[in-house]
This record gives C-alpha cells, sequence and structure tokens, in this order.
C-alpha cells in the first residue's frame, strides 16, 4: 500500500523548562481522519505547527506527503491546508477576498481563485456574507470561512486545530457537516480536539497526548470500550465525604469507582444499566450522603484520562500550565 | 498519492495548479501589497494620519515657526518643505513595523509561512504598500506647499530626482522599521520601538533648522553623518536649488546626492537581507 500521508518519529520540542513534546510518533494513512485529543497544554497545536512547517522540532523527524517537513518545507506546504486554533482572517478583507487571496498564494489563476472562493463560500453556507468584512462575523462563520480558505487548493492533506473550541452547540454541528464533506471526498485530515464526542464522531482513529506524549491509541470503540461506555457520574453536596461515598458505591459499580477530587465527582461505568443510578441513590441515601447531581453521562476526555492515567483531564491541563494559570477550573 | 481530494472538476483544477507551486517575489509581493492597502483603505482612522498630519506639520511649522526661524539666504517655507517632506517619510516608514506585527498578532503571517509563496514576498508586499501610502502623504504636501507659497524651481528632471532619492529613503527606513518589527513582534513595542529613536534623528539634522548653530557633537552628527541631513540637502538643492552646507549656501547637489546614495544602498544591503532571513526564522 502507498506511504502513509502523515509520519512523524520521535518528535521533541522544548520550550525553556517546558517539555511541549515529548518523543511523540504518529502515522496517518491516506485518506483518513487522526483525531488528536489532549487537555490544554498537552502539545497538540505544537505537534501541528511542526507538522505544517512552522516550527522546527529539536529532536524527530516527520513527513508529510512524502516530503520532509524541514528539508522540503516548500513541496509540504504546497499538498496542506492548515485550520489554526486561532482562525487566521483578515478582518479588513471580506470573505471572499481572504479566500480568494489564499487560492492566489496557493498559485492559482485570477479567475479560477475567485471561482473557487465562490464555489466553496457557497459550500461553507458564507455565500450571503462573502462580500462582506470579515469583522463582522461570527465565530462559527470566521471558522468556516478559515476551513474555506484552507481548502481553496484542494490540498491531500488537512490540519485543523480545534476546529470547534469556543462554538456554541449549533455551529459546533454545523462544522462537523462541513468537516465529514471534506473527509468523504477522500482528503487526509488531522485534527485536534479537547472533546472525546467530537474526536468520536469525526476520527478514524484517536491518538490521546498528555504533557507531548502519546498516552493512548486507538479507534474511538476501542478507547470507549476502554472507558467502558457510560458513566454514572455524583456530585456530592459535602465534597469531605468523597472518600464515605466511594466505599458506599464500590458494591454497586461492581469495580472501581474513580474519584475526581478537584471536582468533587466520584463516577463508575454504568455497563449500559441504567438501574444503576436507582441503586446509586438507595446506596448515598443509605450511607446518609446527600447528592448534589447525579447524571448518566457519556465519556468525556476527563473519562479517558481519568481511566488512563489516573487523573482528570483539567488537572493535566492545570500542571501543564503556568502556577498562575493553574486555579482555573 | 493521489489526488483524491479534488472531487469537483475545479477543485481537481486548483490541485493541479497548486501542485508543486512555489511563489515568485514578483508573483506574490503584488498579491500582498494589494490585500495590504485594502486594509488601509478601510480603515479611516489611518486615512487620517496619512492626510491631516503631513497638511498639519507643514501649517504649523510654516506659519508658528518659519516666523521665528531666520534662513539666511532662503524664504523659510522654501527651506523647510524638502526637509519636512524627507521626515514625514521617515516617520511614515516606521508603520512597516506596526504592520508587520500586527499581521504576526492577527496570526496571518501564520497562514502566508504554511502557503508555498515566496517569503521575500511578504515584506517586500509590505514595504511596496506602504510606500503607496507615505507618496500619497507627499503628494499631499506639496500640494498644501504649494498653496503656501513653496515653490520647486529647478527642472523637472532635477525634481524628479529629489523624488527618486525620497523613494530611497523611504524604502531604506521601512526595511530598518521591518527588522524592528520582526524583533519586537508586539503591536504595543513596534509602536514606540519603531518611532522613538526617529525623533532625534529627524530633529538633529537639517530639517527644520540650519546646522550651524547647533553644539559641535550634535552639529557633527547633523551635518556630516545624518542620511535624513543629506537627504533633505539633495532635495533641497534639487528642487529649490540650494542647501545650507555650514553657513554657506551651496548649489551643486553633487555631494548631497552621492551620500544620500551611499546610506539608501547601505541601509539596504544590511537591512533587506537580514529582515527576509528573520522572517524565515519566524517560529
Ligand atoms: N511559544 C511558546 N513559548 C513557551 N511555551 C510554549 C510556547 N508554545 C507552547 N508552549 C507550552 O508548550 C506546552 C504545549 O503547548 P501547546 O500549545 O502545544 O498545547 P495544546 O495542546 O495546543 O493546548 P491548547 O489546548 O491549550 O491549545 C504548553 O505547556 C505551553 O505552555
Ligand atoms: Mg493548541
Amino acid at each position: 500500500m502507498s506511504a502513509p500521508a502523515i509520519e512523524a518519529t520521535g518528535l521533541v520540542k522544548h520550550y525553556g523548562e517546558t517539555v511541549a513534546l515529548g518523543g511523540l510518533d504518529l502515522e496517518v494513512p491516506v485518506g483518513t481522519v487522526l483525531g488528536m485529543l489532549g487537555p490544554n497544554g498537552a502539545g497538540k497545536t505544537t505537534a501541528v505547527r511542526i507538522l505544517t512547517t512552522l516550527l522546527r522540532p529539536d529532536a524527530g523527524r516527520a513527513t508529510v506527503a512524502g516530503f520532509d517537513v524541514a528539508e522540503d518545507a516548500d513541496r509540504v506546504r504546497s499538498r496542506i491546508g492548515l485550520t489554526g486554533q486561532y482562525a487566521a482572517v483578515d478582518e479588513h478583507l471580506t470573505g471572499h477576498e481572504n479566500v480568494t487571496m489564499v487560492g492566489r498564494l496557493s498559485g492559482l489563476g485570477k479567475a479560477q481563485a475567485r471561482a473557487r472562493a465562490d464555489e466553496l463560500l457557497d459550500r461553507f453556507g458564507l455565500a450571503d456574507a462573502a462580500h462582506r468584512a470579515t469583522k463582522g462575523y461570527s465565530g462559527g462563520m470566521r471558522r468556516r470561512l478559515d476551513l474555506a480558505a484552507s481548502l481553496v487548493a484542494s490540498p491531500d492533506i488537512v490540519f485543523l486545530d480545534e476546529p470547534t473550541t469556543g462554538l456554541d452547540p449549533a455551529s459546533r454541528l454545523g462544522l462537523w457537516e462541513v468537516i465529514r464533506e471534506v473527509v468523504a471526498l477522500g482528503t487526509t485530515v488531522l485534527l485536534t480536539t479537547q472533546y472525546l464526542e467530537e474526536a468520536d464522531s469525526l476520527a478514524d482513529e484517536i491518538l490521546v497526548i498528555d504533557q507531548g506524549r502519546e498516552i493512548a491509541l486507538g479507534t474511538a470503540t476501542k478507547l470507549k470500550a476502554d472507558v467502558g461506555g457510560e458513566t454514572v457520574a455524583v456530585e456530592l453536596v459535602d465534597t469531605s465525604r468523597l472518600e464515605d461515598a466511594r466505599a458506599a458505591l464500590v458494591g454497586v459499580a461492581g469495580g472501581e469507582v474513580w474519584v475526581d477530587e478537584r471536582q468533587g465527582r466520584l463516577s463508575f461505568p454504568a455497563h449500559g444499566d441504567a438501574g444503576r443510578l436507582a441503586a446509586t441513590v438507595r446506596a448515598l441515601d443509605g450511607a446518609g450522603i446527600a447528592v448534589a447531581d447525579l447524571s448518566l453521562r457519556r465519556p468525556s476526555l476527563d473519562d479517558v484520562f481519568l481511566n488512563l492515567t489516573g487523573r482528570a483531564a483539567s488537572e493535566a491541563a492545570a500542571d501543564a500550565a503556568t502556577p498562575t494559570e493553574a486555579s482555573v477550573a | 498519492m493521489s489526488a483524491t481530494s479534488a472531487s469537483t472538476t475545479s477543485g481537481r483544477a486548483a490541485a493541479e495548479a497548486a501542485r508543486n507551486h512555489k511563489g515568485t517575489i514578483w508573483r506574490d509581493s503584488p498579491i500582498v501589497a494589494i490585500r495590504n492597502l485594502r486594509r488601509v483603505l478601510r480603515q479611516p482612522q489611518i486615512a487620517i494620519f496619512v492626510l491631516i498630519q503631513p497638511i498639519m506639520f507643514v501649517l504649523l511649522f510654516r506659519y508658528v515657526f518659519g516666523t521665528a526661524i531666520p534662513i539666511p539666504g532662503f524664504d523659510y517655507v522654501q527651506y523647510l518643505m524638502p526637509g519636512i517632506i524627507a521626515q514625514t517619510l521617515v516617520f511614515g516608514s516606521a508603520t512597516t513595523a506596526i504592520g508587520m506585527t500586527e499581521d504576526m498578532k492577527g496570526g496571518i503571517i501564520d497562514r502566508f509561512r504554511a502557503l508555498p509563496m515566496s517569503g521575500g514576498a511578504v515584506m517586500a508586499g509590505r514595504v511596496v504598500s506602504d510606500l503607496a501610502i507615505n507618496l500619497v502623504s507627499l503628494v499631499v504636501m506639496v500640494v498644501v506647499g504649494y498653496l503656501v507659497d513653496f515653490r520647486i524651481v529647478t527642472s523637472v528632471g532635477e525634481a524628479l530626482l529629489a523624488l527618486l532619492l525620497l523613494i530611497g529613503l523611504t524604502l531604506a527606513f521601512s526595511s530598518i522599521s521591518a527588522v524592528i518589527g520582526l524583533a519586537v513582534k508586539e503591536p504595543e513595542a513596534a509602536q514606540s520601538a519603531g518611532f522613538i529613536w526617529l525623533f532625534p534623528l529627524t530633529f538633529i539634522s537639517s530639517v527644520f533648522v540650519p546646522t550651524a548653530g547647533m553644539p559641535a557633537p550634535l552639529r557633527f552628527f547633523a551635518e556630516q553623518v545624518n542620511p535624513v541631513s543629506h537627504v533633505s540637502n539633495a532635495a533641497r538643492a534639487l528642487t529649490v536649488d540650494g542647501y545650507l552646507c555650514g553657513t554657506e549656501i551651496c548649489t551643486d547637489p553633487t555631494r548631497a546626492v552621492l551620500l544620500s546614495v551611499v546610506w539608501i544602498v547601505g541601509i539596504m544591503v544590511i537591512f533587506v537581507p537580514l529582515s527576509i532571513r528573520m522572517f524565515r526564522r519566524l517560529e
């Protein structure tokens, strides 16, 4: 079979004391979608910037479309599209001018770039706003515009760095639709996200990273099976009783109960049995522990993290952040 | 690898055009420059800077300072105009640093760097669009100058040579400004680092007043070193037919023109490659 669209081995990047990437390997076969899942500061953007030729790694090497990102940057650039974490649109230009400019700079002729801009803006639901300055665009519109600009030259490989972070649920679903269309055309996609649900819905394979290292790799089904599907999540009124509650719930859970001290929450796999909710209430009631919130949750990044590393994603993000930022919940 | 991503005909054609494309500075600079000019035209506050400030300066110096600054052998407005045009262009070139840093902050530079375009075109496009805007300031100043009795008394050829030197000065200072922008990276820092050194440079010069009365070290700098003086003097010789060399009036432009050219070329030989190198090394 053909060589992978993206291949990286031993990528290392330090920022002073901070290890942004601590030896990351990855491989994305042609025409597939890799979801890179990790909390704030995990190293997602650093990896994307290295793979898109914007940043030089301290060690390791990577090829994209078969070309070395360090030695053959221009050839790599002529085959990729990048939608960065923060939309890189020129707010004083119109949507159409933004896409046309990127098309021209990618090698398209004048008329060709304009026609592609019309086509893509139409496809992404931006036709009405095409000739307005983008500073009046909503967050979701900017994201779609940024994506349209990345796709203007029909790249073989597209990088999407947290394409839906900060969007409301409706815009998020809209963007998922657009990304699925891109994938359906056979484009290879590497997307980063903090949401397991997003990786689940878009990616063929999920690479979970923490502190610049792989901590899990597999299909969404496998990861979720590892976590145990849906979980029962309990929040207590009095968080000093987390340990008592854990003891009271071991029987109901029929196995391990995870305690997230930071969020004052306990959770355990539901194993597809909604009856466990009632059993949970009874067990806690019997132990005299007041419940603030009880829910059946689909697995989140937090659950994957708890399962894989024994700590919550939010803690991992706090560890990665500078001390002043660490108190953000 | 197969270009499977291009399902539509236009998509396939686009993929075809983009594959292995490598932009040249000639192809990409105009695209970048037009984008920069569009931005300026859509921000009225910049138009104020470009149009109102030069008018204000000409009128203030002509009518407030001019009445108190006697220049032997010159009407003050004749002495002032070539110099104040040079000074305005030097200040105008500091916008290059601001534009560069705004683009870095706005993520557009990252977008450019991930494209197979010419890196030099990002710099060249910026410098060229800034030059175009500065030339608007220049035209405005000449027009206002004519309204307040400034007159070019030399031949068209000489006046055009003066214009060329002023353009060279602008390009040279834009390239210094580009390096400052790439070094400081933040628009706020570019605001101060880009402008602050231009005050001593343009005031310790022959721009506004004769240099003969300055304390010896300042006088030496203003007369012998400062490129803004040399270009102002050359522009005077070539438009109002004379400049002050010390306390004398010199009408031969040769020395001032040569010194101007040496400075302009010298600055560009250092700062143009340096800016392109710094751009390539951005992370
Ligand atoms: N330019 C930089 N200077 C210093 N430290 C940096 C720089 N860029 C990233 N880092 C640090 O490297 C680590 C990885 O950052 P990176 O931006 O790759 O994470 P991320 O997974 O993209 O996070 P987020 O979800 O917040 O975007 C973090 O600890 C971050 O603080
Ligand atoms: Mg990031």
